[in-house]
């Protein structure tokens, strides 16, 4: 049971005290013999991943309040909900891929699957991105990128593209369509995620007003936007830098 | 009044054309206006701030204005082209900027500041109507509140009159769908906007408090009038 329970510890470990105000709700796991008989088998639910970089360093491209809500209060949201449905779920005991792609339920959504794709496509979105990046990706992804959209440029003009022309909440990816063998950009309403999809995403970029409202309002967003280096296994994160004009 | 130098602009603008207020004509296509606001942009505060109004107002509704126009120019220079799929590629922008414009222009009347009567509760044949459908006032709030916070990404949620069954009813609508794409009999009362751009530079991630605070300057008079034309 033990080992069943660190299997859903999908998400990588935060580094050691990275910040103070991190909460520390990982893995509440609470062994046999423990006093209270309600906790007298093993329980384990998923927890807050902290962004790879202190909360200030986005800026000024993403202040520290935007950081502190949309991932202190709006991703711990997601993961608090989801903890509290898995206490009653058949998906108690899934890893975090799993659950997403069974609770998806072929595009007919369980309730579940809204707040496990939300906390999963926010873990991804801090990933995506890392202070002092930009430029222009290398090796591997940048070779597919320029086999599947003629060059960077392209790519980087259809994301913003897709971007823009999201009507309402959601995401842009860039994503490897599985079947096609393809990279693609594509954007999603709400919490949908190429995961559910059967496609293995590279990017996002979230597009929910939470995520812009109070850097930039209505106006310009002047965002700074990111890959994954999913194709490499150095697993190195780079930053791309894009100006996206708002709808 | 400073504040709302851009949007009396428009409004006398669109007064000097021959045409009602919100509605011009220019090469034979129809195109909208941004309504002006019966109330000015700190009226409703402290339950909605007045920057918050102010963009909503002149940064959001008037997007969804100008967009609607652009795509409604689009869309009849492709009917004139007789360009089929041109005419069925329009139609999201079309429901999604001229939903944002019906969906504000109805907003703004369900609101009133306190001074005004904002937040007193419906009386008349409205009254009656909500006890009757939803057992009480309280009971009705309570399921738009709900509603509302269940809302997944970004939204309307409604109090309608379904004209046919003659029943007041609780919708909610994906984002700027506009309540007649949930059918033809629904007459929307009162739409409360759950878009995170409604409420998120006062209240942030508490959207219930947002909901909760919104029935201190809500205009029941209006609703009480559309109900009773639509009503009768």
């Amino acid at each position: 049971m033990a080992a069943f329970a660190s299997a859903l510890l999908l998400l990588p470990l935060p580094p050691a005290a990275a910040h103070p105000q991190q909460r520390q709700l990982r893995s509440r796991e609470q062994r046999q013999g423990c006093r209270s008989r309600r906790y007298s088998k093993v329980v384990a639910y998923y927890g807050l991943t902290t962004p790879p970089y202190k909360l200030d360093a986005l800026e000024p491209y993403i202040s520290k309040r935007t950081v502190e809500l949309h991932w202190g209060k709006h991703h711990q949201d997601y993961v608090d909900r989801l903890n509290k449905q898995l206490a009653t779920s058949m998906f108690y005991g899934y890893t975090m891929e799993e659950l997403i792609k069974e609770a998806y339920n072929n595009g007919n959504p369980l309730p579940e699957y809204n707040n496990a794709a939300q906390v999963w496509n926010h873990h991804f979105f801090w990933e995506s991105m890392q202070p002092e990046g930009g430029g222009s990706p290398e090796g591997g992804v940048l070779q597919q990128i320029e086999k599947d959209f003629g060059s960077f440029t392209n790519f980087r003009e259809e994301f913003i593209r897709s971007a823009l022309s999201l009507l309402g909440s959601g995401w842009v990816w860039l994503a490897l369509k599985r079947k096609e063998r393809k990279l693609s950009v594509v954007h999603t309403q709400n919490a949908i995620s190429p995961l559910a999809l059967g496609d293995i995403p590279i990017i996002n970029l979230d597009l929910w007003e939470h995520a812009y409202y109070l850097d930039y309002k209505a106006v310009i967003i002047s965002f700074k936007l990111f890959r994954k280096a999913a194709f490499e296994t150095s697993q190195r994160i780079r930053v791309l830098r894009v100006n996206l004009d708002q709808r | 009044m400073a504040l709302r130098t851009l949007a009396s602009r428009k409004t006398l603008a669109a007064a000097a054309r021959p045409l009602a207020s919100a509605v011009s004509a220019s090469r034979g296509v129809t195109t909208f206006t941004l309504p002006d606001l019966p109330y000015d942009y700190g009226a409703l505060e402290p339950a909605i701030s007045g920057e918050i109004m102010r963009l909503h107002h002149q940064k959001h509704h008037a997007t969804y204005v100008a967009n609607y126009n652009k795509a409604l120019e689009q869309l009849d220079a492709a009917i004139a082209k007789g360009d089929a799929p041109a005419v069925v590629h329009l139609q999201s922008a079309i429901k999604f900027n001229g939903g944002g414009h019906v969906n504000h222009s109805i907003f703004w009347n369900n609101l009133k500041p306190i001074s005004e009567g904002g937040g007193e509760p419906p009386h008349g044949k409205l009254g009656w109507a909500i006890d009757e459908d939803f057992g009480s006032f309280e009971a009705l709030v309570k399921k738009m509140n709900a509603e509302g916070a269940a809302l997944q990404g970004s939204g309307w949620v409604w109090l309608a009159l379904d004209k046919e069954a003659k029943k007041l009813s609780v919708e909610t609508t994906a984002n700027q769908d506009p309540l007649v794409t949930k059918g033809a009999n629904l007459v929307p009362l009162l739409g409360i906007d759950v878009w995170e751009h409604a409420y998120y530079l006062q209240y942030k991630n508490v959207k219930p408090d947002y909901l909760s605070n919104i029935w201190k300057v809500m205009n029941w008079k209006y609703a009480g009038e559309v109900y009773e034309n639509a009503a009768a």
